[in-house]
C-alpha cells in the first residue's frame, strides 16, 4: 500500500527538522515552491510521513490537503520508508520485451515481497520502474545507484547475496 | 602550454556509465600519468556516441580509432600500445560489418553511414561539462549574432518558420508558428515565459536525455534565443529527476553560462536579460503533456487543463508561455548557424530536418540514431540497426510509446515522417523505436502499454481513468484465454469513445496501441479468442510446455531447475510435465541441452 499513512512510527531528528525549516525559509513566497520543498524533504527524511507534510504545509502557509495532493500524485514521492537497499526493476518497453517480467518475479521469489513493499528487516524494498534510460543494456535492475544490465533471472540471487 | 597529441574520448552517457566508464576514465588518467603521457594525451568525458549496445566506447583521435566493449583491464594496453607507441589495438576495434572487415572510423560503419547528426551534432564530440568546448564548436555564436546585431524578434521567428522545423515531442506542431503565437500574445503585466519539456516519459525513449547529457549548452542557447524572440526573460527546464547525470550537467552548464555572462542580465551588452531555472519532475508520465507540465512547475498536481486557452496565450502562471521539447531546441542553433534553407533542404515535403530515435528491443545495434526525415523503416532496421539478432524474423516496430502504434513487417518500406506514420495508425512520437520479433505477442504488447497508461492516468477525466481500465480488463480476459468474439468489437468501440472524449492528448492517444495492433495483427487477437492459442507463445494461460519423449535423455536437468517440482520421471527415462503444477516459467526449456522441451 504505497500511498497510505505510514505504519512505521515517525523518527525525525531535530537536526533533520532544522534542515527542513531552512529549505522552507529559502523557498517561501516563491511561485511553485511546493515540489522543490517536498523533493528536499524527501532527501532529508527519506520519505514523506504525515508529520513532515504538516511541517511543509505550515511552513509554506498552504493547505495540508494541497501538500498531500502533490505528495500522493507523483510516483517519486513516497509516504512509506524505503529499505536500506532499494531495488527497482525496469519494466520499460525495451526491458519488457527482453524478459524483465521474469526478472521481477525472480526478485519477488527471492525476497518474498511484492513491488511497493519492504522486507520485514528493513533491508530491501522493491519497486518496478518505467525506463531508467539504459535500454541498450536491457533488461535492467537498479539497486540504490548501481545499475545491473543484460540480466537473466538466475543472476538475481547471487547479486542480492552481495548486499548484506 | 601543453601540446596535446592525442585525445581519448570516453562516453559518459547513462548507458556507458552503467558499464563502468567512470572507472575506465580513472584508469586512463592513472596510466597516462604512469607513462608520463599526461601532458600529451587528454581524456575527454563526452556524451553519448549512440552505439549503446557496444559500450563502453572509447575513441582515440587523431586516428579516430573506435574501441568498443572496453574494460578497465584493456586500458593499460591502449595506453602502452596506442598512445605511447602509436599502434592501434586491433583486438578492441569496433568490428564493422562482416564483409568490410574491421574498420577504424565510426563514420564508415553501417550504423553511422545513413545518419545525419544535427540535434546530436556535439554528442560524443565535446565535453558537455566544458562551456569552452561548446564555444569552440560555434556555441553561443548564433545568440551573439542575434543580440549584438539587434536582429528584430520577428525576423528570428521568420527564420524558424522558414526552416520548417516541427515539434519533436510527438505531435509535430510547426515550431515557428508556436513562437509567433507566443510573440503575438499580450501579457497583462508584460511577463512571458519560455519552457523546455525535458520530461521524457515514454518507456524506451532516451533521446532527450542524451542531448542533455551530451550537449546541454545547445538547449540553453536555444532557449535564450527563444526568450529574445518571444519577449520572455525567465525560462524553466522541466527535467525528470530520474536522469541524475542530465540534471547535474544542466546545473553545471547553467552555472557556467551565468559566469560567462551568457545568462543573466544584459547578455552580450545588448540590454536583454534572460534567466533559467531547473525544475525536477517527480515521476508522472502525464507531466509530459504541456498543460500538466506547467501545473507541475506551479507546484500543483500535474493534471492537464482544457485547451483553449493554449499555453501560448495563457500558460505558466497564466502568462503567455512558449514550450518546446529538448530535441526541438537542439535544432535551433544549427538552423541559425547554417541557414533555414539548408535545414529545409533535408527531409520530405512536410517533415523537414532529422529525427532522433532511441532504437531498442530485438535489434542488434541498440542505441541512438538520427536520420533524415523520409528514411525508410527498412534502412533503420536492417542497415543502421543491423537487423534482428539470433536469426529471428522482424515482426513489428513500435513508435510513439504508449501514444503510438505498431508498424507491421509488411509496411517496412514506410518512410519515417509525421504524415506517413500517422497514415498507418502510428505516430512519430518523441522517438522511441522498439523492434519486435516473432517471439513477441502483439496482444501482450498492447496490454503492456495499457498497464502503463492505467498506472499513469492522472485520474482527472473519466474516459481515461475508467475507460483505459476497462480496456485493460478486456485485454487481460483475452490473454487469459477467456476472450469471447464480441470482446473484439467492444475493444474497438471503447477505443473510439476514449479517443473522442478524453481531456488531454495522452488520454486521446491512449487507445492507439490497441487500435494499431487490432488493425495490423487481428489474426493474433482472433487466435487468442477463437482458438485459445497465443501464436507467439507469450501469454502464460494459453501455452503449455511438453517433453518430447524421443529427444529426452532423462538427464534430470529440467526437473532440478523446476521451481514447483512439476517435472517427473526416472533418471535416463523420458520425463513428463505435470500441467497442474506447471507455472509456465520456462526454466526447464532454458536448461534443456537436447532441445526436448517444446512450447505450444
Amino acid at each position: 500500500m504505497p500511498n497510505c499513512k505510514s505504519v512505521v512510527p515517525y523518527r525525525g531528528t531535530p537536526e533533520q527538522e532544522e534542515r527542513l525549516q531552512q529549505v522552507i525559509a529559502q523557498h517561501k513566497g516563491q511561485p511553485g515552491a511546493t515540489m522543490p520543498v517536498l523533493q528536499a524533504a524527501q532527501e532529508i527524511f527519506g520519505y514523506l510521513p504525515e508529520e513532515v507534510q504538516i511541517m511543509v504545509a505550515e511552513g509554506l502557509e498552504i493547505p495540508l490537503s494541497e501538500v498531500y495532493g502533490v505528495a500522493s500524485f507523483y510516483a517519486q514521492f513516497t509516504l512509506n520508508p524505503k529499505g536500506k537497499y532499494q531495488i527497482s526493476v525496469c519494466l520499460g518497453t525495451a526491458c519488457y520485451v527482453k524478459g524483465a517480467a521474469s526478472l521481477l518475479s525472480a526478485v519477488e521469489q527471492k525476497l518474498g515481497i511484492v513491488p511497493g513493499a519492504i522486507t520485514p528487516d528493513g533491508k530491501f524494498s522493491l519497486d518496478s520502474c518505467r525506463c531508467v534510460g539504459a535500454c541498450g543494456l536491457a533488461p535492467v535492475m537498479m539497486i540504490n545507484n548501481d545499475v545491473y544490465g543484460r540480466l537473466t533471472p538466475d543472476q538475481v540471487g547471487p547479486i542480492l547475496d552481495n548486499y548484506k | 602550454m601543453n601540446m596535446i597529441r592525442s585525445h581519448i574520448l570516453v562516453c559518459t552517457g547513462t548507458g556507458c556509465s552503467s558499464s563502468d566508464s567512470p572507472k575506465i576514465i580513472a584508469e586512463f588518467e592513472r596510466q597516462l600519468l604512469e607513462h608520463g603521457m599526461d601532458r600529451e594525451a587528454k581524456v575527454v568525458r563526452t556524451g553519448c556516441f549512440g552505439l549503446c549496445a557496444l559500450g563502453p566506447i572509447v575513441t582515440v583521435y587523431p586516428e579516430g580509432a573506435c574501441y568498443t566493449h572496453v574494460t578497465v583491464d584493456d586500458v593499460a594496453e591502449i595506453v602502452s600500445e596506442h598512445i605511447v607507441k602509436g599502434r592501434i589495438v586491433k583486438r578492441l576495434l569496433h568490428k564493422g560489418d562482416e564483409d568490410q572487415g574491421p574498420v577504424t572510423s565510426l563514420a564508415e560503419t553501417q550504423f553511422y553511414k545513413h545518419q545525419k547528426r544535427i540535434a546530436l551534432r556535439n554528442c560524443g564530440v565535446i565535453n558537455p561539462e566544458s562551456i569552452d568546448e561548446y564555444i569552440g564548436v560555434d556555441g553561443y555564436a548564433a545568440l551573439g549574432r542575434i543580440l549584438t546585431e539587434q536582429i528584430p524578434p520577428q525576423q528570428v521567428i521568420d527564420t524558424v518558420k522558414a526552416s520548417g522545423l516541427r515539434g519533436r515531442g510527438g505531435a509535430g506542431f510547426p515550431t515557428g508558428q508556436k513562437w509567433q503565437f507566443t510573440y503575438d500574445a499580450v501579457s497583462p503585466d508584460g511577463v512571458k515565459f519560455v519552457c523546455c519539456n525535458a520530461d521524457e516519459g515514454d518507456p524506451g525513449a532516451f533521446m532527450d536525455r542524451s542531448v542533455l547529457e551530451g550537449d546541454p549548452h545547445s538547449v540553453i542557447e536555444a532557449m535564450t534565443i527563444a526568450g529574445y524572440a518571444v519577449g520572455a526573460h525567465q525560462g524553466y527546464i522541466y527535467v525528470r529527476a530520474e536522469y541524475p547525470i542530465a540534471v547535474k550537467r544542466l546545473e553545471t552548464a547553467i552555472q557556467q553560462a551565468k559566469e560567462y555572462g551568457l545568462l543573466g542580465s544584459n547578455i552580450f551588452e545588448s540590454g536583454f536579460d534572460f534567466d533559467l531555472e531547473l525544475r525536477l519532475g517527480a515521476g508522472a508520465f502525464v507531466c509530459g503533456e504541456e498543460t500538466a507540465l506547467m501545473r507541475s512547475i506551479e507546484g500543483m498536481r500535474g493534471e492537464p487543463k482544457t485547451r483553449p486557452p493554449f499555453p501560448a496565450v495563457k500558460g505558466l502562471f497564466d502568462r503567455p508561455t512558449l514550450l518546446n521539447n529538448v530535441e526541438t531546441y537542439a535544432n535551433i542553433t544549427w538552423i541559425f548557424n547554417n541557414g533555414a534553407d539548408k535545414f529545409a533542404a533535408i527531409g520530405t515535403e512536410k517533415s523537414k530536418g532529422t529525427k532522433v530515435f532511441a532504437l531498442g528491443g530485438k535489434i542488434t545495434n541498440t542505441g541512438l540514431v538520427e536520420i533524415p526525415m523520409g528514411t525508410t523503416l527498412r534502412t533503420v532496421v536492417e542497415d543502421i540497426g543491423g537487423g534482428v539478432p539470433n536469426g529471428k524474423k522482424f515482426k513489428a516496430a513500435q513508435t510513439g510509446g504508449p501514444s503510438g502504434g505498431c508498424i507491421p513487417a509488411s509496411l517496412i518500406d514506410t518512410p519515417i515522417d509525421y504524415e506517413s506514420l500517422g497514415a498507418i495508425g502510428s505516430m512519430m512520437g518523441s522517438g522511441g523505436l522498439i523492434i519486435m520479433d516473432e517471439d513477441n505477442c502483439m496482444v501482450d504488447i498492447a496490454k503492456f502499454f495499457l498497464e502503463f497508461i492505467v498506472d499513469e492516468s492522472c485520474g482527472k477525466c473519466s474516459p481515461c481513468r475508467i475507460g483505459t481500465k476497462r480496456l485493460l480488463g478486456l485485454l487481460n480476459k483475452i490473454c487469459e484465454g477467456n476472450g469471447e468474439p464480441e470482446d473484439l468489437d467492444a475493444l474497438e468501440e471503447l477505443c473510439e469513445h476514449i479517443k473522442q472524449s478524453a481531456l488531454c492528448g495522452l488520454g486521446q492517444t491512449a487507445p492507439n496501441p490497441v487500435l494499431s495492433t487490432l488493425k495490423h495483427f487481428r489474426d493474433e487477437y482472433e487466435a487468442h479468442v477463437y482458438e485459445k492459442r497465443c501464436p507467439a507463445g507469450v501469454c502464460k494461460a494459453l501455452i503449455r510446455y511438453t517433453v518430447d519423449p524421443v529427444k529426452c535423455k532423462g538427464c534430470t536437468r529440467c526437473a532440478r531447475s523446476c521451481p514447483t517440482g512439476a517435472i517427473e520421471g526416472a533418471v535416463r527415462a523420458p520425463h513428463t510435465i505435470n500441467q497442474s503444477k506447471c507455472i509456465k516459467c520456462g526454466a526447464c526449456m532454458d536448461q534443456c541441452r537436447f532441445d526436448a522441451i517444446q512450447k505450444q
